[in-house]
């Protein structure tokens, strides 16, 4: 009780300390001061005590106040429609643990659209509520994947909380803005202090986010610096100009490629190839271009190859490793770091006047189709070159596509991503309705959520016939969870039909048939649930 | 620490009916809001007479061994009792029990977990025998004391009462709404706010253990509903009698006072009940501090604080609380105690519903 207040009256705890004596040695040895001893004083101790704590109690008074906080910063933006809120209440209260068992049943797995919910919430540039920043930290706190958006969302007023728990370090260190020297990129001294005086994550988030808005100025801050900076931070800082890399930038990249390390020089060497214009391009044509031609006195005119004998200095100067990995020629090795930074723009020229899909069709001598098309799917990657990415690609019906071609799945996947959104899920699309879902999972990744149409129908046919055939249902589960987040909320009144459990074909595993059923539950449920959260995010429409 | 007048009785549920006969004073509560007569006694039985007056001389002599039991514990020293250990509280706890008096065992148990109070042992366990010497003493001469106090020493002791006062219709904003668990029944509390009334109720319903009980009213929501407030001078507790429609939302908060005027009504309530732990007490202006390793609730507007009880400050609810602040000022209400103040909910400084803290 002492601990709560301040005391009552003055008289009183002397009293008190006197009777709380008495009562530990017992009445035997002691009388308070005032009673008689004998077979009443421990009544007599217990009468006394209770009346002093009723007092007590009765007369108890605030404490002193500890020093107040300084108040959390003011967060401009607009707050949430109260749907949205509680939905966001719901979404954060479904934390793994907390529904227990690993099965999900039909329910629909809540954490895994908070994801989504950040998204959308962040893209209309809403505030949130208050009392779910410590939810929203916690779930911050437990998955990494989510602090970016999460913290986006949670604002500066979870900074400020996160100041005074320590369990929600992790902000301050993350938030961009976060620590105490936060950048303000319109202030050249700030920004110049920061750089000079940083810590190394500081200068990166620092050098970051400038590049993303002025890419000169980032560019010219490292260039003062170059020289001092040590080998690994050179490496990171040269990799953030990976955003926003421009002609510009060749002049500083090619100096790079005289630097004490080789990591530094191959990254710089990198990305000069993925300047098309630039001298290192030009330079890794020519030698690209002399190992590789069109043999035209065969009867089926057929590229020939003939792979680099040396790597030299200008070569390692230009950013070829010359030793090769573990289990590989050295020449063919050569060979295909020169195709994959020579400029895509180089082939049609050198090989007939040919369109990208038809040197992809042309037969290529003596086994080098494998490593000749690789080295051109790495180049497509690199400079983002659709039409290449388009001929490498192929038709997605075509029966190579489905298997191990000449281009792997990964690739594959890669390739896809320099497509537009449109095409890639109509090329994936595509490729389901004629290989199935069971090497779809790396494609579907690189698509845009929410799946475009054609896509979505394609996935959802191609489930119906897994679960018409019998197939066993958990190697889907993969492919489920996907569709639950990635499909069309639109398409759940689609799925309606599917539903229903079907008869079990005789040679399915068993139980699979209410399992599918139970998964398509979930599905359903699961885009109707996106479909109402996306709604309640939109703002309202204004009446007619 | 949080227990009110009739939270016991649910141990009694089946002697309900008995009970209920053995209050045969039948004083209506003041503060007639509702307008209402009180509902009439049912006939009393003189078979339920007889059982009635058989556990009231149980009760009585369960609370002459206590008492005998408090004094040999006083006369050897509160020391000797903490060697003795827990089993002399659990043994002392049996035998009120067996004399039916489920509220003088429960306080007997919550001695025995005392004595592992740390530094503040020898007090609290001063404090608390010499309140329940107080209890024995007042069920001892309850004919001698004035009928509302009489009505609070039985629920105390741990005799149910039938609600009896006159109904109040109001619109009770849910305020809070917690579960209190222990090995045999989980005891659900909910804490109302009548708008017109400007009453303070709380709710009780329990299930066994582990299981959730079945009244679920949502906090921040009013309803419209008529509860009949149950005997015992100035407790809280009533009982649901009708629901008249859907919750809904509400714009109404319960008016706030400041730390000090929180302590001074917990103080008032001991007057009525010097057995009470907490009231239930509305701050207004109020900001979260931390303090040590502990929170305080500190007016805005006056040089007061009062401490977060150490069991609010482990429960994520404060962090609720401490974010819907951001070192502004709001308006919390919960329980006011000689520990400190629990937060169970709150109103952000803006326009908005209330926001659980438990």
């Amino acid at each position: 009780m002492s601990r709560t207040t301040a005391t009552v009256a003055a008289s009183l705890p002397d009293h008190w300390e006197d009777l709380v004596t008495t009562a530990l040695l017992g009445t035997d040895r002691r009388t308070p001061p005032g009673t008689a001893p004998g077979a009443k004083a421990p009544s007599d101790l217990l009468d006394a005590a209770a009346a002093v704590t009723v007092r007590r109690r009765a007369g108890l008074r605030p404490a002193r106040p500890a020093e107040r906080l300084r108040p959390a910063p003011e967060d401009p933006r607009p707050s949430l429609p109260p749907a949205a809120a509680r939905r966001l209440a719901v979404l954060l209260a479904d934390r793994p643990g907390a529904s227990g068992g690993g099965r999900r049943g039909a329910a629909p797995d809540l954490m895994e659209l908070l994801p989504q919910w950040l998204q959308a919430a962040n893209a209309r540039g809403y505030a949130a509520p208050p009392q779910a920043l410590p939810a929203l930290l916690d779930a911050a706190r437990g998955r990494t994947d989510l602090r970016p958006a999460a913290l986006r969302f949670a604002g500066p007023r979870a900074l400020w909380l996160a100041r005074l728990n320590p369990d929600w370090r992790f902000a301050l260190r993350a938030a961009p803005g976060g620590g105490p020297s936060a950048p303000d990129l319109r202030d050249p001294l700030g920004i110049r202090r920061l750089w000079q005086e940083g810590l190394f994550a500081e200068r990166v988030t620092l050098l970051t986010a400038l590049r993303s808005r002025d890419a000169a100025a980032a560019r010219a801050l490292l260039e003062e610096t170059w020289a001092t900076e040590r080998a690994e931070d050179r490496l990171m800082f040269l990799d953030s100009l990976r955003a926003g890399l421009g002609p510009d930038d060749e002049p500083f990249l090619e100096r790079a490629l005289a630097d004490r390390s080789r990591n530094v020089r191959a990254t710089a060497a990198e990305l000069l190839s993925a300047l098309p214009a630039s001298a290192l391009a030009g330079r890794m044509a020519v030698r690209a271009a002399a190992c590789v031609a069109v043999d035209r006195t065969r009867d089926v005119p057929t590229i020939v190859v003939e792979a680099p004998h040396e790597c030299d200095a200008a070569m390692e100067r230009d950013g070829v490793a010359a030793t090769a990995p573990a289990g590989r020629g050295e020449r063919s090795w050569w060979l295909g770091q020169l195709v994959e930074a020579a400029p895509l723009g180089t082939w049609p020229g050198r090989l007939g006047g040919r369109t990208p899909e038809e040197i992809v069709a042309l037969p290529v001598a003596d086994g080098w189709q494998g490593e000749l098309h690789a080295a051109w799917c790495r180049a497509a990657v690199r400079q983002r070159d659709a039409a290449w990415s388009r001929a490498l690609l192929g038709e997605p019906s075509a029966p190579e596509a489905g298997g191990p071609g000449a281009v792997s799945l990964a690739e594959r996947a890669r390739l896809l991503a320099t497509l537009d959104a449109g095409e890639r899920a109509a090329w994936v699309a595509g490729f389901i309705e004629t290989h199935g879902l069971s090497e779809a999972f790396q494609l579907l990744g690189v698509c845009a959520v929410p799946w475009a149409p054609p896509l979505g129908r394609a996935v959802v046919d191609a489930l119906n016939i897994a679960r018409d055939a019998g197939s066993y249902p958990w190697s889907f589960s993969g492919v489920m969870g996907l569709a639950e987040r990635c499909l069309d909320p639109s398409e759940a009144s689609r799925l309606d039909a599917l539903l229903a459990i079907p008869d079990e074909p005789e040679d399915a595993a068993p139980g699979a048939a209410s399992y599918w059923s139970e998964a398509f539950q979930r599905l359903v449920t699961t885009l109707r649930l996106r479909g109402a959260m996306l709604a309640e995010l939109a703002p309202e429409e204004p009446a007619p | 620490m949080t227990d009110q007048g009739g939270c016991r009785t649910a141990t009694q549920v089946p002697e309900r009916a008995l009970d209920a006969t053995s209050d045969e004073l039948r004083e209506p509560v003041s503060d007639t809001a509702g307008g209402e007569a009180p509902t009439p006694a049912p006939p009393v039985s003189p078979a339920a007479l007889r059982r009635a007056r058989r556990r009231a001389e149980r009760i009585t002599a369960g609370a002459t061994e206590l008492e005998q039991r408090l004094a040999d514990l006083l006369r050897g020293g509160l020391i000797s009792a903490e060697q003795a250990g827990a089993s002399l509280w659990e043994e002392t706890a049996a035998r009120m029990v067996d004399a039916q008096a489920p509220g003088l065992a429960n306080k007997v148990r919550e001695l025995g977990s005392l004595a592992s109070a740390g530094a503040d042992a020898p007090v609290r366990l001063l404090e608390e025998c010499a309140l329940l010497h107080l209890l024995a003493q007042a069920w001892l001469r309850r004919d001698r004391l004035p009928e509302p106090l009489a009505a609070t020493v039985r629920s105390r002791v741990g005799l149910t009462a039938s609600p009896d006062g006159p109904a109040i219709r109001d619109d009770w904003l849910v305020l809070a709404r917690y579960d209190i668990s222990d090995s045999r029944l989980t005891t659900r509390r909910t804490w109302l706010h009548g708008r017109a009334s400007g009453r303070t109720a709380l709710l009780l319903s329990y299930g066994a253990a582990g299981r959730a009980p079945d009244l679920t009213l949502p906090v921040g929501l009013a309803v419209d509903a008529e509860l009949t407030p149950y005997p015992g001078a100035g407790q809280p507790r009533m009982a649901l009698a009708e629901r008249f429609g859907a919750p809904a939302p509400t714009a109404v908060r319960p008016p706030g006072t400041t730390t000090s005027g929180a302590l001074a009504r917990y103080g008032a309530a001991l007057r009525d009940d010097p057995w009470r732990e907490s009231v239930p007490v509305t701050l207004d202006r109020v900001m979260p501090v931390p303090d040590g390793d502990g929170w305080q609730l500190a007016d805005a507007d006056e040089d007061h604080a009062l401490p977060v009880t150490a069991a609010a400050r482990s429960r994520p609810g404060l962090w609720r609380l401490v974010a819907l602040s951001g070192g502004a000022p709001v308006r919390v209400f919960g329980e006011c105690g000689p520990w400190g103040f629990t937060p169970l909910a709150a109103w952000p400084p803006g326009p908005g519903e209330a926001v659980p803290l438990c």
